[in-house]
């Protein structure tokens, strides 16, 4: 439970969403991923630390750098932020399917009306 | 069983497909007259769509403002590229939140299927750092519900 809380905590914060998706697409440096974002590196340091004590990110020593890429829980929890979105996206067409129930009746309405 | 499917492809691409049971005449004209438009593509739940402007031919440009009646809002602004009634729209747009995002170049194919139609959305846009930070921070409004029932859950 713990862990879930912290994840979602860590995922409540869009800039950090952003760094996640950014990681689905492969390891970056913290150099790499401060630069979408206009943001500097120390505020971009923070928001990985967060993401690291969550366990949704792990590092990796490379000389002086230190590339980031998505822990396993990391790329779970992308799957749920993919699987929200879905949900969200769904929301507006169910209200479509609505709508095209609703034209539908609309038309069938005016048919009826010219017959009689 | 879910209607609809969101996927990336390749580095800069998201596609979204969904069937609906209604004809692509309907589907496509829900898609460009501002009157239909207004009542489905509010996002979560208290959002309005007060101002929804369209000129839907090449060229016609387009405004939607949304608000959640607590203050908040945001609008987008775009471009017709091509309109094929009722089978295809390509568009470009970009949010204002309120400096504009990048531009998401979209092309929209509404295909019979049976008594109904496929709607398949094919965004693309400029790199994949660009579609990162829109699937981030430019779907996060459609978000906001799903996370507040998530909370709810936990």
């Amino acid at each position: 439970m713990d862990d879930l809380d912290a994840a979602f905590s860590a995922l409540a914060d869009p800039t950090r969403r952003a760094i996640l998706a950014r990681l689905a697409n492969g390891e970056a440096t913290v150099n790499e991923l401060a630069e979408p974002f206009e943001m500097t590196q120390p505020a971009i340091s923070q928001h990985l630390k967060v993401l690291e004590d969550a366990g949704l990110i792990v590092r990796r020593v490379e000389g002086t750098k230190r590339p980031r890429r998505l822990a396993k829980a990391g790329i779970e929890a992308m799957d749920q932020w993919l699987a929200m979105l879905r949900k969200a996206l769904e929301t507006n067409y169910d209200r479509l399917d609505e709508v095209l129930a609703g034209m539908e009746k609309n038309k069938e309405g005016k048919k009826k009306g010219k017959k009689r | 069983m879910s209607k609809l499917t969101l996927k990336t492809e390749g580095d800069t691409h998201v596609i979204v497909t969904r069937r609906f049971a209604a004809p692509p005449e309907a589907v496509y004209r829900a898609h460009t007259e501002p009157k239909l438009i207004q009542k489905w593509l509010l996002g979560p739940e208290g959002w309005t769509m007060p101002v929804c402007i369209n000129d839907a031919k090449a060229g016609g440009k387009f405004r939607y403002e949304w608000k959640n009646g607590k203050g908040a809002g945001f609008h987008i602004t775009g471009e017709f590229l091509e309109l094929e009634p009722y089978n295809r729209i390509v568009h470009v747009e970009r949010m204002h939140l309120p400096d504009p995002t990048p531009d998401n170049h979209i092309e929209t194919l509404f295909e019979a299927d049976g008594a109904g139609t496929l709607m398949t959305m094919r965004m693309t846009l400029p790199d994949g750092k660009t579609r990162a930070a829109m699937l981030a921070t430019g779907m996060e409004r459609g978000m906001e519900a799903s996370y507040v029932r998530l909370e709810g859950m936990l």
